[in-house]
């Protein structure tokens, strides 16, 4: 599903990340881990074609994504969050869901003409937004401004938003961080939801428990450098991680 | 005196139009464009000289449109990449550049003896020479351009343009080609100025580069701020009263200098007072999700979209 072949890059003379190899297959949950400014979010903005390479491939699907735009990439099938949520806030829930949406008329011949077609597709994209958001369990707040929802609903709702067209991949950017226990709860739940219907998921997390619970393969990152790849198990046990989280390990036994 | 409400009339209709079209690219995709009096001037000396060289004044008002609209396409490509306060730069001197080029181009515009004797248009037979059917022209270009921008905001498009407003990077993210949006917004609010630029032209007969200024734009801005940016029904009020309030001056004798710097002052002053009391704007959409609802006013049901998910089918 998403291969990631010998990545780096640079900024100014700091390695953001280097040596980077890992593959995500169909219906897996990635765990991506690493201490702070380990370049996890580089990583993620790399793949989704935010950040250009320097070196290495990102292979999607059978497809080379590696520097496109990040819009093109998106319209593949790869859908992504924020570590710092990106709503529209002075826009409603529906809209922000609407945005998300394929498959509607968004020219401006479209917008002054407006023939049948675009507006079944409207309503269409109406029905579509609103089941998603009955599925997160916020339509009740379909027409509140997204600034007025809550850290964790808005969290919730950003994840709506990346899976409102079926993403293939579904890159969550600390899902958990910041949210209160009902809502990891809730969040847990809706990630398990997704594992049930073969969704492919890369996240980053700093919530150890959440990604040893959750992820199917764990990778971790330290300084920019893939230092393990493994399942959970095998993380927890590795010697290198444990050094890079808590500083080496003596004393530790 | 009649006659001189008219001519306030008219004024106001053209300012709607340039004050939704800049609403367009400030108020809705949040392109801060201070280079807008530029696309006004362009409209208004392409209708003229045109017209000035015999070409039907109908053709000459779609070719104003689309000049203006190409030279926002043009100024686009490179200065979209901006955000924020560099485009502002970018627009201003832009704006500074075109009026330049009106007032040395002498062999084209002559210049800042400008253009006289700029014909009033007719349309099948009909002559738009009277200031009262000149009225009628200038309020049926002003609600179609109403009609128009109101319909680009309120679907899919408008949706989009607003979402790049609020944040450009999850606009990518979803897959928006955010710079291809920003340059059809761009060039869809030039082209209305270039529209207002003949309304102009073919009003008062006579332009010159001193019309084109940066003042001009700074007032537009205020009549979009006041009225409140993001809102059409906000421009179009903004328009017209910052056309009526500096009127009552004409009635008080003053010397024209004391005049004029009124003028101005009575403009700081008003978006002033709206900074501190109503921010916003008259109409703009407040932190809640209360919208101004015309309907509402007049007591009229909105029409409901009735919908059928799975969970309440």
């Amino acid at each position: 599903m998403l291969k990631v072949t010998d990545l780096h890059k640079e900024f100014g003379g700091i390695k953001a990340v280097h040596d980077c190899d890992f593959h995500v297959k169909k219906g897996e949950i990635v765990g991506l881990i690493g201490p702070n400014g380990a370049g996890k979010t580089t990583v993620f903005n790399l793949v989704t074609g935010f950040i250009r390479p320097d070196r290495g491939t990102v292979i999607f699907d059978g497809a080379d994504v590696t520097s496109l735009k990040p819009h093109i990439i998106a319209r593949m099938g790869m859908s992504r969050t924020f570590q710092m949520i990106r709503l529209f806030p002075n826009m409603t829930v529906l809209e922000n869901m609407l945005l998300a949406m394929k498959n509607q008329d968004e020219g401006f011949k479209a917008a002054i003409f407006r023939n049948p077609l675009m507006r079944k597709k409207v309503k269409q994209g109406l029905v579509r937004a609103i089941e998603m958001l009955e599925f997160v369990d916020l339509h009740a707040k379909k027409n509140e401004l997204a600034k007025n929802l809550s850290y964790g609903q808005q969290k919730l709702l950003e994840i709506a938003r990346a899976l409102v067209n079926d993403p293939e991949l579904l890159l969550l950017d600390e899902p958990a961080a910041g949210v209160n226990l009902t809502m990891l709860k809730k969040i847990k739940g809706l990630i398990n939801k997704l594992k049930d219907q073969g969704k492919t998921i890369l996240l980053v997390e700093h919530n150890m428990e959440f990604v040893m619970e959750m992820c199917d393969t764990v990778v971790v990152l330290d300084h920019g450098e893939e230092i393990a790849i493994g399942t959970p198990k095998q993380i927890q046990k590795n010697k290198k991680v444990l050094e890079a989280y808590l500083g080496g390990t003596e004393g530790c036994e | 005196m009649y006659d001189y409400l008219l001519h306030i009339a008219v004024l106001c209709g053209i300012y709607v139009v340039l004050s939704i079209s800049l609403n367009l690219a400030v108020g809705f995709t949040g392109l801060f464009n201070i280079g807008h009096a530029a696309f006004y001037g362009i409209g208004a000396y392409t209708s003229a000289l045109l017209t000035l060289a015999g070409v039907p004044w109908w053709i000459a008002l779609i070719a104003s449109a689309i000049m203006a609209g190409l030279f926002g396409f043009m100024v686009g490509v490179p200065c979209l990449r901006l955000r924020g306060d560099y485009l502002a730069i970018a627009t201003l001197g832009f704006g500074e550049i075109i009026r330049a080029v009106m007032k040395n181009w002498t062999g084209l515009t002559r210049g800042p003896l400008g253009l006289p004797g700029i014909p009033k248009p007719s349309l099948f037979g009909v002559q738009f020479a009277s200031i009262d059917m000149y009225l009628l022209l200038v309020v049926v270009v002003a609600i179609i351009t109403v009609v128009i921008v109101n319909r680009l905001v309120k679907s899919p498009f408008g949706r989009v343009l607003k979402s790049i407003r609020e944040d450009e990077i999850a606009a990518k993210s979803l897959g928006k080609n955010v710079v291809k949006y920003k340059l059809q917004a761009l060039t869809l609010s030039a082209m209305f100025a270039g529209v207002a630029g003949s309304l102009y032209a073919h009003y008062i007969t006579f332009i010159d580069p001193s019309t084109f200024t940066l003042m001009e734009t700074v007032l537009m801005l205020c009549m979009v701020v006041l009225g409140g940016a993001g809102s059409i029904i906000g421009s179009v009020v903004g328009a017209i009263i910052l056309v009526i309030l500096p009127e009552p001056l004409r009635f008080i004798s003053l010397p024209s200098s004391a005049a004029a710097a009124l003028r101005q002052m009575i403009y700081s002053v008003s978006l002033i007072l709206m900074m501190i009391f109503r921010p916003q704007g008259i109409f703009g959409e407040t932190s809640t999700t209360k919208k101004f609802d015309l309907r509402k006013l007049l007591g009229m049901k909105k029409p409901k979209i009735k919908l059928r998910t799975k969970k309440n089918a």
